[in-house]
């Protein structure tokens, strides 16, 4: 038994592969109970945002169990082969799959380091998981404990500071170039969550008019909607440049989608008003060469994150601070993952009994004064062989249904019965110094 | 000799101002240039070119009582007016726009016209006083009046092409902080010469008045200086119409307010 992920994100796929695999709301149910109908999983979860697709997994056997999401993935309704995604793929295992989801939990693998939605995302997927009953004890252990660490890590460092200060950055750059934001308009390219949460910012510094276009017009619409702004067809955003004092960008193309001939034109349509880009796509969608021309300011997602903190030193600093958390969580996390394995379980078991049964032994001894040899040998055996009596179904038990569906469950539950965490981290700890 | 003494207490005054104000530059405190609150080395800055320009001002009283003309005959007086003037027109963008940081340039300015005053010859005026009239001080209060509005456009042409120059380079140190906005910088840039268009249109009309009641002439044939007020004029007067008609704005106007300074700078020398 293994737990398991299986994933590719900003940086492994291209938005193409992304979009194609990426899971709707509304069929994410019938994509859990896929998921979770092969024998080798026992339990499953899927998190999908515009950045990322992850399937993390409790599976029977590691390497079978890394096949069989391969196989749900390539079988999903992407019209792509596994073979065409198979190289866009991570794999992560035990520990270091539990580190990979508190990391993605704390926004230490988005694409803006610190961004506040990944945890919500999370949490989202957590929640889908747990109202189709697809998770179990293990997934929600590894998903609550990574929601708490995330919390940890946003609390304990800047790291979520500097993201929130970029949409704030952003404002203060435009307040010198446009002094009142009053009667400004915005233009948002993409329905990124970056850019939006920008926008949002831009919105709540009075910004007047909120222009919103995206391939997906419904997107458009939608978000419109709730910013009480209006949806623009994504082939009509160059003529719309020429009314918007503010662009931000973040489409996800992995090509340029402005260039330096077309912004010459706005700016003379502009008669040269100043206009603010803001790029926060990676890979950019803005031209750089268009910094060069006159009345025309590009910030990139870099140059307002330097901005926010010109001491690259201490931003790495909180960035460790982060790490350091993680891999101490890691460690209580596969302290109580071991714990289910069922062969140290049968030990400490067994070694509980076997010491009470020794402390008992001893106040007795006392009480009935000098015993013959044999009459000592009699105790012994009979205290033996009543623990073993008492031991035998429940250690047969574990032996068989450990395998089962229901295997951490019993695991789990003996831990708790017998008291065993105690012992069970003991043994651990000695099995590392041996 | 009253007004030498106020004259030199203005100097220092002027000279504390420029120091306090420059080194206002440098100060690395967070500042966000649009703050009402000011630090006491700025207030201390602003009570300094206070005192330097109600010195100035009994300066420039007695010397137009002592005279029985209007004291802007040759160069010297011309500066001193303009530096006074300058002044008065910080105080009015400072009282209006809280725009203190505008100090930092045009302190300067005024102490370095003031101090080249002291280089140039205080007596005599360069003009026979039969052609002194009051056309004649009507015409140089207007003219100077019109260069501090150009002045005004001018700084703020410089300060936008280094805020520009901050915002593309990206650049965003705490004199970034402090300057304001290219909006801002740009809608002086405007304001200025919209102010300092009519001043001149007035500078130049009344100049011609004067000749052709002093000379007889109303505008002389060789006259350079008039030629290139006149040149000038036509060149805000584009800049102006470019401006409201094809949208000379921004970076183009900040560049096209320092190319017509220039212009000033020599009328004003061949004012004397």
């Amino acid at each position: 038994m293994n737990i398991v992920i299986v994933g590719l994100n900003h940086r492994t796929a291209s938005l193409d592969i992304r979009e194609r695999l990426s899971i709707s709301e509304e069929k994410m149910g019938d994509a859990l109970y896929k998921l979770t109908s092969d024998d080798m999983i026992e339990e499953g979860l899927i998190l999908s945002t515009c950045n990322r697709v992850e399937v993390c997994a409790v599976v029977k056997e590691t390497h079978r169990g890394f096949n069989a999401i391969k196989n749900f993935l390539a079988t999903q309704d992407t019209g792509l082969s596994l073979e065409a995604i198979a190289p866009s793929l991570y794999i992560h295992s035990s520990s270091k799959a539990i580190e990979h989801l508190y990391r993605v939990a704390s926004s230490l693998d988005s694409m803006i380091v610190g961004e506040p939605q990944i945890l919500g995302q999370l949490k989202d997927a957590f929640d889908h998981a747990i109202l189709h009953k697809t998770t179990g004890i293990i997934l929600n252990k590894a998903f609550k404990k990574a929601i708490s660490v995330a919390k940890r890590v946003r609390t304990e460092t800047k790291i979520a500071e500097s993201a929130v200060s970029i949409s704030f950055a952003a404002v203060e750059l435009a307040k010198k170039i446009f002094g009142n934001l009053n009667k400004k308009s915005v233009l948002l390219i993409g329905a990124g969550q970056m850019a939006e949460l920008a926008a949002r910012h831009f919105v709540g510094n009075g910004v007047q008019s909120i222009t919103i276009t995206n391939r997906s017009y419904e997107r458009a619409v939608d978000l419109a909607s709730s910013f009480n702004g209006s949806p623009v067809k994504f082939e009509d955003f160059p003529s719309q440049m020429v009314k918007s004092d503010i662009v931000l960008c973040s489409s996800g193309a992995p090509h340029y989608l402005i260039n330096a001939e077309m912004i010459k034109e706005v700016i003379a349509l502009r008669k040269n008003r100043p206009i603010f880009f803001i790029d926060i796509s990676v890979p950019r969608n803005i031209d750089p060469e268009i910094n060069i021309l006159d009345n025309v300011f590009l910030y990139d997602i870099d140059d307002l994150q330097h901005s926010v903190e010109t001491n690259i030193e201490s931003r790495k600093k909180e960035a460790l601070k982060a790490e350091e958390i993680i891999t101490e969580e890691i460690v209580t996390f596969a302290h109580w993952f071991k714990s289910l394995d069922a062969v140290p379980m049968i030990v400490a078991l067994k070694d509980r009994a076997e010491a009470i049964r020794q402390t008992e032994l001893e106040k007795i001894s006392g009480k009935l004064g000098d015993l013959t040899e044999s009459q000592k040998k009699a105790l012994d055996g009979l205290t033996a062989s009543i623990v073993n009596k008492l031991l035998h179904s429940p250690l047969t038990v574990l032996k068989k249904e450990v395998n089962s569906t229901n295997g951490n469950m019993i695991l789990e539950t003996t831990r708790k019965l017998f008291e065993l965490e105690e012992l069970l981290s003991q043994t651990q700890e000695e099995k590392k110094k041996g | 000799m009253h007004n030498v003494l106020f004259f030199k207490a203005t100097l220092l005054f002027y000279f504390l101002g420029t120091a306090l104000f420059l080194l206002n530059l440098w100060d690395n405190r967070k500042d966000q240039g649009h703050t009402k609150q000011i630090s006491w080395p700025q207030k201390f800055a602003l009570f300094s070119t206070g005192a330097g320009f109600i010195c100035h001002t009994i300066a420039l009283g007695i010397r137009l009582k002592e005279g029985d003309y209007v004291p802007l005959a040759n160069l010297h007086e011309a500066l001193s007016f303009f530096s006074w003037a300058i002044v008065l027109a910080f105080f009015w963008v400072e009282i209006k726009y809280q725009l203190y940081i505008l100090g930092s340039f045009i302190l300067p300015l005024a102490f370095l016209s003031l101090i080249s005053v002291t280089a140039l010859p205080s007596e005599s005026p360069s003009l026979n006083p039969t052609l002194m009239n009051a056309w004649f001080g009507l015409h140089t209060i207007l003219s100077i009046l019109g260069i501090v509005a150009f002045t005004i456009a001018f700084l703020a042409g410089i300060i936008y092409l280094i805020q520009d120059r901050f915002l593309k380079s990206k650049q965003l140190n705490t004199l970034y902080a402090k300057l304001p906005s290219l909006d801002m910088l740009d809608r002086w840039n405007k304001q200025a010469i919209l102010m300092g268009f009519p001043l001149l249109t007035l500078g130049i009309i009344s100049g011609a008045l004067w000749s052709q009641y002093t000379l007889g002439t109303l505008w002389g044939k060789n006259n350079s200086k008039q030629a290139l007020s006149l040149g000038i004029w036509i060149f805000y007067l584009l800049v102006l119409h470019g401006r409201i008609n094809i949208g000379w704005r921004a970076k183009k106007a900040a560049r096209l307010a320092i190319i017509g300074f220039i212009g000033v700078i020599f009328i004003f020398f061949t004012l004397a």
